[in-house]
């Protein structure tokens, strides 16, 4: 630890990041550029994401980090022993005991509170960059307000399709203004990032953004009159805890189409089978646990 | 150089400066709850919160506008040695200090562009006191409302008129801040 500064960057890096963090809470969903550093894990690991954890964190935090949902996968794992050694922060899996929870395309399901922050990895925090790819063309839209382009792309998906075909970093529209990619979050999430009491804040690496949520702020996730919007998930409960109201994985289990659906976050999954629920295939999955 | 102007910074960079970062984010990310922002002996008239805001904030890339009674030798030494800021006029600064009165008219100062809506300039105020009584407070970070004690209403509510353009206000009082985004509607209370 004392190898490093406090959270790896330098003081001045931290100032700069933690002006556009405030600025992006003074404009919700506006996407402040900032000068986003090389970090020592490759751009689409999560660099923004740790550069903004990096510039809000305190000594007495306690830091958890999910990767679509679980704590324990490589990037989840390397994130959380990164900032063991250069902050000296507690880390913890469960979401309740968290201060700053770091992630990766996925809202915890256990309602958050008014003492955490959530920071969202983000690949690709311009929500117009699919149909517009100039810089300077999406600013301009985002200034005049002009988001005709996207219910155009949602309309023609229900042409398409019969049905709204964006299943994840769905737009959304921050306080009746912005138009902001939630990042990949499944639109599953979409509900919870509305009205929610802790701060939420996006961090781009590679794309330079960082941009915010401030608790309490209302976000709507865009749609039609007769086309509302749907929060769908997988039509079936968790085979290991039986969750019915938890976003599910679909896992394949064998070669001759064997599969199973369990939560994809970790921890909510868990926490309940501790608490003495179980699916259809709990049993099962212990049994193969022991074997 | 009076040597005084060497004293006073973090005695811990890093870890204060952090500190002192949540305190800042919180009241900003919630307007009209009022923190406690220590660990700053600034020179008078500089408060000690408006001193721990300008050390965790401020550095040669942002012009500082020192307004009135701030606007004296101790204070500019101050801010120099301690963050490398470089003092400037009110058009171009980025934070602004001063007493509600000393920093007027507001239009001096920048409300950023259409298209870069951040590039606007952060006011701290000093103020004599800080309480959560005063003007009513709705908007993002407020669950229903809020109040806090503005030294106006007008002046916030045409700031508020200009979202997504605007300025940005931190209160500071003794060792306690709070603060008032552009994007908060104020009423009479």
């Amino acid at each position: 630890m004392s190898d490093y500064n406090f959270a790896y960057l330098d003081e001045q890096t931290k100032r700069m990041i933690r002006r556009a963090i405030l600025k992006g809470l003074a404009v919700p969903g506006y996407q402040v550029p900032f000068a986003s550093r090389e970090m020592p894990m490759p751009y689409g690991w999560g660099t923004g994401g740790v550069q903004v954890s990096a510039a809000v964190m305190v000594p007495e935090d306690r830091f958890k980090v999910i990767d679509q949902g679980a704590d324990d996968t490589t990037n989840a794992v390397s994130i959380r022993k990164f900032f063991e050694r250069t902050a000296g922060v507690e880390t913890t899996e469960e979401t309740a005991q968290a201060s700053v929870i770091q992630t990766r395309h996925r809202i915890p399901e256990t309602p958050l509170n008014e003492d955490q922050i959530l920071v969202y990895q983000v690949p690709i925090p311009e929500p117009l960059r699919f149909l517009e790819p100039r810089e300077t063309e999406t600013r301009k839209m985002h200034s005049l307000e002009e988001y005709g382009l996207m219910h155009v792309k949602l309309y023609e998906d229900i042409s398409q399709h019969g049905a709204i075909a964006t299943s994840y970093a769905y737009p959304v529209k921050v306080e009746g203004r912005y138009v902001m990619d939630p990042s990949p979050i499944p639109k599953f999430d979409n509900p919870k990032l509305s009205g929610c009491p802790a701060i939420q804040l996006f961090g781009a690496g590679r794309e330079q953004r960082i941009y915010a949520l401030p608790p309490y702020t209302r976000v709507a996730s865009l749609d039609f009159e007769d086309y509302p919007f749907d929060p769908s998930k997988a039509d079936h409960p968790c085979d290991l805890c039986g969750a019915e109201d938890s976003y599910l994985d679909e896992v394949i289990t064998d070669d001759a189409g064997g599969r199973m659906f369990a939560c994809s976050d970790t921890d909510y999954c868990r926490a309940r089978r501790e608490a003495g629920h179980a699916g259809p295939r709990a049993t099962a999955q212990h049994e193969e646990a022991g074997a | 150089m009076q040597t005084e102007a060497l004293e006073g910074g973090f005695a811990d960079a890093p870890l204060e400066a952090a500190r002192a970062f949540r305190a800042a984010m919180g009241a900003m990310a919630r307007p009209g709850r009022i923190e406690t922002l220590d660990g700053a002996t600034p020179p008078a008239p500089l408060s000690p919160a408006a001193g721990a805001l300008i050390l965790t904030l401020c550095d040669p890339d942002t012009p500082v506008h020192l307004a009135g009674a701030h606007d004296v030798p101790a204070v500019r030494d101050w801010i120099a040695f301690h963050t490398g800021a470089p003092a400037a006029g009110a058009e171009a600064a980025e934070f602004a200090v001063g007493d509600w009165g000393a920093l007027q008219p507001l239009d001096r100062y920048r409300i950023g562009t259409a298209e870069y809506p951040d590039r606007s300039t952060t006011l701290i105020v000093e103020m004599t006191r800080l309480e959560t009584s005063g003007a009513l407070l709705r908007g993002p970070g407020i669950r229903d409302s809020a109040w806090l004690s503005l030294p106006g209403v007008d002046a916030f509510r045409r700031n508020a008129a200009l979202f997504p353009l605007g300025r940005d206000f931190f209160f500071t009082c003794g060792d306690k801040v709070a603060a008032l985004p552009r994007s908060t509607q104020v009423e009479d209370g």
